[in-house]
């Protein structure tokens, strides 16, 4: 294997681990804030039990959303450093921020949050997880504007190198410079990616609550004296489930606008995604969507359709049910011929001749890969939103779910199925992408560092791996204990005067 | 080097002077999580002291660590060429700090979340191994800046693994390591009480005459083998020197406020020496470059981006400053065994 095949490898599989946390982070940091701030404004001790017993869950997904994080910042100038070069002067510029902006601020009041129950006042106790909270997704704001950028490189252009190999003012060369970092930031890519992920992750956080609570309640549905709980629970439980259908309308909504952008910046990934290889629609005609497909996904020519939805694709794609999609096979006569993906992009345009030199001939992304990660994401989170439909259902007028390998498989699939639609919208982001790092511009294969041989980079991505499992272990097995162990009992915080009191926490 | 008709603009200047406050930054705050995860076996005597220990560091070090984030994140804004050059140059060096901060990372959250001694020994172990390993690599890496990586003209770095081994990176490695020991002992005897108190601040005593010792072979053969600044970097090692002594001396004395300053200080000023040694060839030796050198001004990003970046620092440094001092401050009480509660944390009633 070419270190970039690798490298691509451990790319991919140290993101997608990463992103098994952070969506809980995003999401499940605000829930805790919002338990805790019903706490303090009702006094109702049901509410400091859900702020701990979720907060606890919390620090055990977020440890691990750490450590992976770290990796990832790193892993750009590691093994990618000439895609780092070429972007550097636009790309680093969000990593920076993120970390000034966001990092500090949540590990900042994160600790404080950990360690304040009783050295901080009520009111400022609760204000450390809203700041920890807010600064999660500050930080989700800016990776989300970086990776846009990749997806449609908006406000730059390119320096080439003069006779003696250099930019101007004696500088690099050969690279994107930034013509204007507003542009960056309120990329139509990067606004609706926002919203789409920061639901996507409510999505799964809600999940995560209405399962666990939904759980208990089934556990504890009969047994004396657990009224308490109960009511704790349903109410946890209901929470949950409503975030699961909110959410999941939210994420429907900004995945359909997200369909639109898409097709003006990046056709090719449309085109891919529904293994579409000619032209379909416009005029009287219409795009197709198909729900299900038999048959080879990667010849060349158009696949047959089990089930179809009429017209589907061509307003996913324009949002006109006659809209006109183009295929696979016109975009690449079209490439071939010189056209540009975003004929508009300065980038793209500076670019152009340099590219031409690469000579690129397969315009295309992996196809089945396009095609079933796209449903999967689709269908995965339909499954969670019916989930907390029946969940309300099955609740309804104070009843408790029945216990049984039913409920429970409906639990462990309100967990999973949305974490999985998640890492599956990514890799059909990020593989869609495919042939390129910077979309129109910067082929994969431009980016890898040169100077790492493969052999390191096999052993690195083992290791990695490797440890990640071992990893996935340990947490999964903690968080499952901690979910067992089930609400604690709390007594009210109070800010400790006495030096010689035993903190009410201590790692 | 006629090709290098520039010279590094202000905003170049000043990015690199940014960065290196950043990993001052880092240097001294991790330096001392760090020491006290190293210390961790050696000077605890039970469960209970070893709580202690880990609940120095507990609420301030991912904050700590944020440090590192953004001295990565700035330099690859600021400057892409240095970091793109140097994390692939370095890549299996880099892997290895990467491994010690995820071992380390998960071992304080997760050795409060089952009371099982097997269980808390193993994380304590990772903290000490993986703070141990970030520790030594980083010194054997920033006395690599010292001497120069030799990168080519493609500013592809051509030194090889082992090239990065020499006697005097190995000896860096090793005075890092001893230097946060020491910097970490003196943390502990400022932040805690009782007989754990005591025994770090005797501890600091020999990890201090070895800091002292260390540190001045290092130094001086850095000024003597690689000189920089001139005239300046004889000061700062003057300055270096007095500074771990100072620390030393007034440990002893039990004057522990003012030996962290000391010991902060000096870690401070090394770097700054090695800093001004590393300006403006970024720590590469560019004698293989072809008049193609990486330096802080073929390294740098546009102007543009790097006045962007210079607001952002400029008005939010001084507000991180702000509340990560303010949490310090809501921690600034010392504790002991007597404040370790009672009932295992893993229990359904801790908070
Ligand atoms: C949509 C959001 C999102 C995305 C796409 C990514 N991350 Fe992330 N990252 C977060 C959202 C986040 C977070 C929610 O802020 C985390 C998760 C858990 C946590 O501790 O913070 C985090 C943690 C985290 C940390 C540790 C921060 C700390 O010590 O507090 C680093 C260094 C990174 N990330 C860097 C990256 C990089 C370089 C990514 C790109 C490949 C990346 N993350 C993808
Ligand atoms: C927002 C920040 C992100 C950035 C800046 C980013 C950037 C990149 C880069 C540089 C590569 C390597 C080159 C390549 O193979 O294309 C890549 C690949 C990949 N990323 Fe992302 N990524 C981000 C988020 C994510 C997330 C959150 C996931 C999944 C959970 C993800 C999944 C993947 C996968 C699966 C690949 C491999 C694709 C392939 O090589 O075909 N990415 N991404
Ligand atoms: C009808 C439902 C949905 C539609 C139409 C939709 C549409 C899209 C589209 C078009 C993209 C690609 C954006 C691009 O590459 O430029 C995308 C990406 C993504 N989707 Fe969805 N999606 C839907 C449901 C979901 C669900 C249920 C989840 C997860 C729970 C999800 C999570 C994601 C994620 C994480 C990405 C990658 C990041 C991004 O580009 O936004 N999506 N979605």
């Amino acid at each position: 294997m070419s270190p970039e095949t690798i490298a691509r490898w451990q790319f991919g599989i140290t993101t997608v681990y990463h992103f098994f946390f952070v969506p809980v982070t995003l999401a499940l940091s605000m829930i805790v804030a919002i338990f805790q701030t019903m706490w303090v404004k009702t006094g109702d001790e049901k509410f400091l039990r859900m702020t701990k017993f979720y907060g606890k869950l919390f620090l055990i997904n977020f440890a691990m959303g750490v450590v992976t994080g770290i990796v990832q910042e790193f892993q750009f100038g590691m093994n990618w450093s000439e895609y780092s070069r070429f972007v550097g002067d636009i790309f680093g510029a969000p990593l920076a921020l993120e970390a000034l902006l966001a990092f500090f601020l949540e590990s900042t009041f994160l600790g404080l949050w950990i360690f304040g129950w009783d050295r901080l006042p009520k009111k400022v106790h609760l204000a450390t997880i809203w700041l920890a909270a807010i600064g999660t997704n500050l930080s989700a704001i800016f990776i989300l504007a970086a990776n846009s950028w990749m997806q449609s490189p908006v406000g730059a252009t390119y320096v080439a190198c003069d006779a003696n190999g250099f930019g101007p003012n004696g500088g690099d060369c050969n690279r994107a410079i930034m013509t204007d970092f507003g542009a960056v930031l309120t990329n139509p890519v990067s606004l609706v990616t926002f919203p789409h992920v920061i639901l996507s992750a409510w999505l799964t956080a809600g999940g995560l609550v209405a399962a666990i609570s939904g759980w208990h309640l089934s556990k504890l549905k009969g047994k004396a004296k657990a009224e308490r709980d109960i009511d704790t629970h349903r109410w946890a439980a209901k929470f949950g489930a409503w975030v699961l259908i909110l959410a999941g309308v939210g994420v429907i909504v900004t995945g359909d606008i997200q369909g639109k952008i898409m097709t003006e910046v990046q056709p090719m990934k449309m085109a891919a995604a529904e293994a579409l290889y000619t032209t379909e629609g416009g005029g009287t005609a219409c795009a197709d969507f198909s729900v299900l497909t038999i048959g080879s996904l990667d010849g060349k020519q158009a696949v047959k359709p089990v089930i179809a939805v009429p017209c589907l694709l061509s307003f996913l794609a324009t949002g006109d049910f006659h809209g006109k999609v183009q295929g696979i096979n016109d975009l690449t006569t079209a490439y071939n011929g010189g056209q540009l993906i975003q004929p508009d992009n300065a980038l793209q345009k500076a670019y152009a001749s340099e590219l031409k030199k690469l000579g690129i001939t397969d315009w295309a992304p992996n196809i089945p890969v396009s095609y079933w990660t796209f449903r999967l994401m689709m269908g995965l989170g339909f499954i969670g939103m019916a989930i907390g439909a029946w969940m309300l259902w099955v609740m309804r007028k104070g009843q408790l779910p029945k216990a049984g390998p039913v409920w429970n498989t409906l639990m462990y699939a309100a967990v999973l199925a949305p974490l999985f639609a998640i890492s599956f919208g990514w890799i059909f982001t990020e593989m869609g992408r495919q042939p390129w790092l910077v979309a129109g511009v910067l082929p994969t294969a431009s980016g890898v560092s040169p100077g790492v041989s493969a052999g390191e980079v096999l052993f690195t991505c083992i290791t990695y791996t490797l440890v990640y499992g071992a990893l996935a272990v340990v947490a999964v097995g903690l968080f499952n204990k901690y979910v067992r162990l089930g609400l604690p009992e709390v007594s009210e915080p109070k800010v400790l005067t006495d030096d010689e009191a035993p903190l009410t926490f201590a790692y | 080097m006629l090709l290098l008709a520039t010279d590094p603009n202000f905003l170049q200047t000043i990015w690199f002077i940014l960065i290196a406050v950043l990993w001052i930054g880092y240097l001294i705050l991790e330096g001392f999580d760090y020491g006290v995860a190293m210390l961790l076996p050696i000077l605890a005597k039970n469960e209970k002291e070893k709580r202690v220990m880990v609940n120095t560091i507990g609420p301030v070090w991912d904050g700590n660590q944020v440090w590192l984030l953004t001295a990565g994140g700035a330099t690859f804004a600021a400057f892409p060429g240095w970091y793109a050059t140097l994390f692939s140059g370095l890549y299996i060096p880099l892997f290895l700090i990467l491994m010690g901060l995820i071992i380390r990372g998960v071992a304080f959250e997760y050795r409060a979340k089952n009371p099982e001694t097997q269980w808390r020994n193993a994380f304590d172990w990772m903290a000490t191994i993986g703070s141990f390993v970030v520790a030594l690599v980083f010194g054997v890496g920033f006395a690599n800046f010292v001497i120069g990586l030799p990168i080519n003209a493609k500013h592809i770095y051509v030194g090889g693994f082992w090239g990065l081994f020499t006697p005097f990176a190995l000896l860096g490695g090793i005075v890092l390591v001893v230097l946060f020991a020491f910097h970490g002992a003196i943390y502990l005897s400022l932040k805690t009480k009782g007989d754990i108190r005591v025994r770090a601040r005797a501890l600091a005593n020999p990890l201090g005459l070895a800091a002292i010792g260390g540190g001045a072979i290092f130094l001086l053969w850095f000024q003597l083998a690689y000189p920089a600044g001139g005239i300046i970097g004889w000061i700062l090692l003057v300055l270096a020197a007095a500074g771990l002594a100072s620390a030393w001396f007034f440990i002893g004395k039990g004057r522990e406020g003012i030996a962290f300053i000391s010991s902060s200080a000096a870690i401070a000023v090394v770097a700054v020496m090695i800093f001004v040694r590393m300006f403006p060839n970024l720590g590469f030796d560019n004698s293989l470059a072809q008049g193609h050198p990486l330096n802080v001004v073929t390294a740098a990003s546009t102007d543009s981006t790097l006045t962007l970046m210079l607001i952002a620092a400029v008005v939010f440094v001084p507000i991180v400053l702000g509340y990560t001092t303010w949490g310090y401050t809501r921690f600034r009480k010392r504790i002991g065994v007597e404040n370790m509660p009672n009932e295992a944390p893993a229990a359904a009633h801790a908070g």
